[in-house]
């Protein structure tokens, strides 16, 4: 039985924090395909394409019929425990931290044998689980070995919790309360537990939808945020800085200009300095404290989020500046994530397709409820995700890139 | 796979006689005593090995035209380059990187390279440095299935892999913690007599039960401390000895098997099952007939498994033959007669040689504190790499007195 988590204490502004420190993460290159399922959520092993059989761990051979056509693929992921340890020394910084740490052997269904971090509440040996893969603080895979079903408290377990960025207790930065996300996130968070949701506005004088729904909700603080501003940002960051453990960035600038317009250029240097150079801003003034604090308790900096468009991924012309942006924004994401991995904070982009708000109001459907992207967001977060695609336009655009991505850019537009 | 199932283990359809070890025989067994940290490199302990080897056989370096190394702390070089280090110039040359079974493989090597003619004198040294924060990076990187898929679950290191075989092992057979106790308590009343265990202090059953946990159900009386030191031996032919002028003991049979059982879901059984039979054949000897057993005892669970695996038991029954035994040096089965690795010290690969120098010095009748009584045959075992879930090598010779 899980024990749910305590409230944390204010923090003793005396104290040392605690640095954060790395779980081992040297892998083989060929290990990486794991890093790949566990960033989507998803259950892989290799497969020998031409035997069938399962292997494990990552070869470059398979040791049934020699071929090297191993590719990883969706596996079954049900198994039993055979053997099991409480590990209570080891020489590693990371931990040594966090002694004792339960991991077992578990044989799964479909053949191969690994070893795994085990939740509290699995059974002894013999006992059945389900795995998954998860990222663990240093970002790569690790398998996770959880009972059947569902047992009370369950997210709240210690290793568990290492290998996510459960809001539960946590203080949550949304950086633009004007989206139309906004408030359905507001009510995810809340729900997942979040001790408090930092709102930020630009223009607080300018009145907009939502405003009072925002306000009445406990826990919910608006806070002066106008991600064009470098002293605004920093000025929010000397502020709260230290008490964001998880910041979203929902920040976007969507507007309709032909490449050709005459005023294409000065458009899109208006949309890049509120999504890239915002981004941009973010990360100057709160990267170095959120990755300071990747090992700071209970509510300890976990994630960073960006929301962003589909597109980032592949152009589509009828928002070409926005697509730039949002590609800007996924480069400058992936930097971060390299800055904020060493602290052990994670960095989860959610792909989103059009959102069924006003600035899409030409596209066609199917699009986006922002509260299905708002619970998908809190879900990823709840798995310690790392990239998100987030309805129907985002996962057929993915699946279609993976498939060829030279027919996404010729369709695109059409 | 056209092998059919059969013929998977064990002597494979194109098997044939194997020629004896006829003329074989072990000289010069040395120890450099360990200890717990050292500040040199690995070349600076097999330098010691290799000058104790040169007088201990009255001859000087540059006659050993066989070389066999094993270490773990030898990198960036390999066996050739250390060649130039030593001022050797030999025309047999090994690296065994087989951990607690390269002092046995290395025999094999080296008794057919002198029994061809290939070499006259092979000298083999295992050697490991131990620094203090070395250890740490020896399990971060021991193999790529151990970084990829082991170390980063707990990094618990060959405790955390031994631990799950342990509690397997006796979830599965009915070991107790005790079982495992006895004979750690056994190793280190034999260790007491050997001036070279760096554990000086007697370990009673209560203390080993009461022990703090390493990986649960290891606690510190079932692992090693790893340690810097050195330990090697010459192979020549009989005639070699005799014209050197040196006491000998002889190899009568050797076996070695990797990989076996793969399809066991946790390791309960090694290779020498496979072999075994062939082990005592080419010997022509049988367990009972053995004066003392020198197994691989990186973890009191093996040793148990090699009683059952070398035959002194069935399967399973490693803990009774615990329980009705004794394995003092007086004992009814003089076991790890040095202490072993668990009260001498683990010098890294040099840990499957030390139960090779042991069983040497039992037959040459040098053991001097740690004597077994009018032994001439003896048992010795290697184990080791535990690449992923299990050891994957093992080993075994007899060695007799001539």
């Amino acid at each position: 039985m899980t024990e749910p988590l305590p409230k944390p204490k204010r923090k003793n502004p005396l104290a040392r924090t605690n640095q954060p420190l790395l779980p081992p993460s040297s892998r083989s290159r060929k290990a990486h395909g794991f890093t790949r399922a566990a960033a989507h959520g998803r259950f892989m092993l290799q497969r020998c394409d031409e035997c069938g059989q399962y292997t494990y761990p990552t070869r470059d051979a398979c040791p049934n019929c020699l071929s090297s056509n191993l590719p990883f693929r969706d596996a079954p992921a049900s198994g039993t425990l055979l053997s099991e340890t409480q590990i209570g020394v080891t020489s590693d910084p990371y931990y040594r931290e966090r002694m004792p740490w339960r991991a077992g052997l578990v044989k799964l269904d479909c053949g191969p044998t690994v070893v795994a971090h085990l939740h509290g509440d699995c059974g002894g040996p013999g006992s059945l689980l389900t795995l998954s893969l998860q990222l663990d603080r240093a970002g790569q895979a690790v398998f996770f070995g959880k009972p059947l079903s569902e047992t009370p408290h369950m997210e709240d377990d210690r290793q568990l919790r290492e290998l996510t960025a459960d809001p539960k207790h946590r203080r949550i930065l949304l950086t633009d309360g004007r989206s139309s996300l906004a408030p359905p996130l507001v009510q995810a968070l809340k729900k997942a537990g979040a001790a408090k949701i930092f709102v930020g506005i630009a223009d607080r004088w300018k009145p907009f939808d939502g405003r009072a729904a925002l306000e009445i909700i406990e826990g919910v603080e608006l806070v002066d945020l106008d991600l064009t501003s470098e002293r605004s940002v920093q000025d929010l960051a000397k502020d709260i800085g230290a008490k964001v453990d998880i910041l979203i960035n929902t920040a976007d600038h969507v507007r309709q200009v032909h490449l050709f317009d005459a005023g294409a250029a000065a458009s899109a240097r208006d949309t890049l300095d509120h999504t890239l150079m915002g981004l941009m801003r973010l990360a100057q003034a709160f990267g170095p404290v959120v990755r300071s604090r990747g090992a700071d308790g209970v509510n300890s900096a976990a994630a960073w989020v960006n929301v962003l468009s589909v597109h980032a991924l592949s152009s589509v012309p009828q928002f070409g500046i926005h697509s730039a942006s949002q590609a800007a924004c996924l480069s400058l994401s992936q930097w971060l994530r390299h800055e904020l991995r060493q602290g052990g904070v994670r960095l989860m982009n959610a792909f989103a397709g059009p959102l069924d708000a006003e600035w899409f109001q030409t596209v066609p459907p199917p699009k986006l409820a922002p509260k299905t992207l708002a619970d998908a967001i809190v879900d990823g977060l709840k798995r310690g995700l790392e990239d998100l695609y987030v309805g129907d336009v985002a996962k057929d655009l993915e699946a279609r890139l993976l498939d060829n991505p030279k027919a996404v850019e010729r369709e695109a537009g059409q | 796979m056209t092998v059919a199932a059969s013929e998977a283990y064990g002597r494979g359809r194109f098997a044939r006689a194997r020629r004896g070890y006829d003329g074989v025989v072990l000289a010069v067994p040395v120890t450099v005593p360990y200890q717990r940290y050292s500040i040199e490199a690995a070349p600076w302990w097999m330098g010691k090995a290799l000058r104790a080897l040169s007088e201990g056989a009255g001859i000087s370096h540059r006659e050993f035209d066989g070389f066999s190394v094993a270490s773990f702390t030898m990198g960036p070089d390999v066996a050739i380059g250390l060649t130039q280090h030593f001022g050797l110039s030999p025309r047999h040359i090994d690296h065994v990187p087989m951990g607690g079974a390269a002092g046995i493989v290395s025999i094999r090597r080296a008794a057919r390279a002198v029994q061809a003619g290939d070499a006259d004198i092979v000298a083999c040294v295992a050697a490991d440095t131990n620094r203090v924060d070395s250890f740490r990076h020896l399990l971060a990187g021991f193999s790529r299935f151990s970084q990829d898929a082991v170390y980063p679950y707990g990094a618990g290191g060959a405790n955390g892999s031994f631990a799950l075989i342990a509690r397997h092992y006796m979830d599965t057979y009915g070991a107790r913690r005790e079982d495992f106790g006895k004979l750690c308590v056994a190793q280190r009343d034999n260790a007491l007599k050997n001036p070279n265990a760096l554990m000086k202090k007697p370990l009673t059953l209560d203390q080993y039960m009461s022990a703090r946990p390493i990986a649960e159900p290891l606690h510190l009386f079932d692992c090693v401390m790893p340690c810097a030191g050195a330990e090697a031996f010459l192979v020549m032919r009989e005639e070699t000895a005799q014209e050197l002028g040196l006491p000998f003991v002889r190899l009568l049979s050797a076996i070695e098997r990797h990989n076996a059982f793969s399809e066991d879901p946790v390791q309960v059984r090694g290779g020498w099952v496979v072999d075994r039979d062939e082990l005592y054949g080419m010997a022509g000897v049988e367990p009972s007939d053995l004066d003392f057993v020198q197994t691989y005892d990186d973890y009191p669970v093996i040793s148990m498994m090699q009683f059952e695996d070398l035959g002194f038991c069935g399967k399973g029954e490693g803990a009774n033959f615990v329980r009705s035994n004794t394995f003092t040096i007086d004992g009814t089965i003089p076991h790890n007669t040095s202490g072993g690795q668990l009260s001498v010290g683990q010098a890294g690969a040099a840990g499957g040689h030390l139960g090779i120098t042991e069983a040497m010095r039992q037959l040459l009748g040098t053991a001097g504190g740690t004597q077994v009584k009018d032994a001439e045959l003896g048992i010795v075992s290697g184990f080791g790499m535990i690449n992923y879930d299990r050891g994957l090598a093992s080993a075994a010779a007899i060695l007799a007195r001539p």
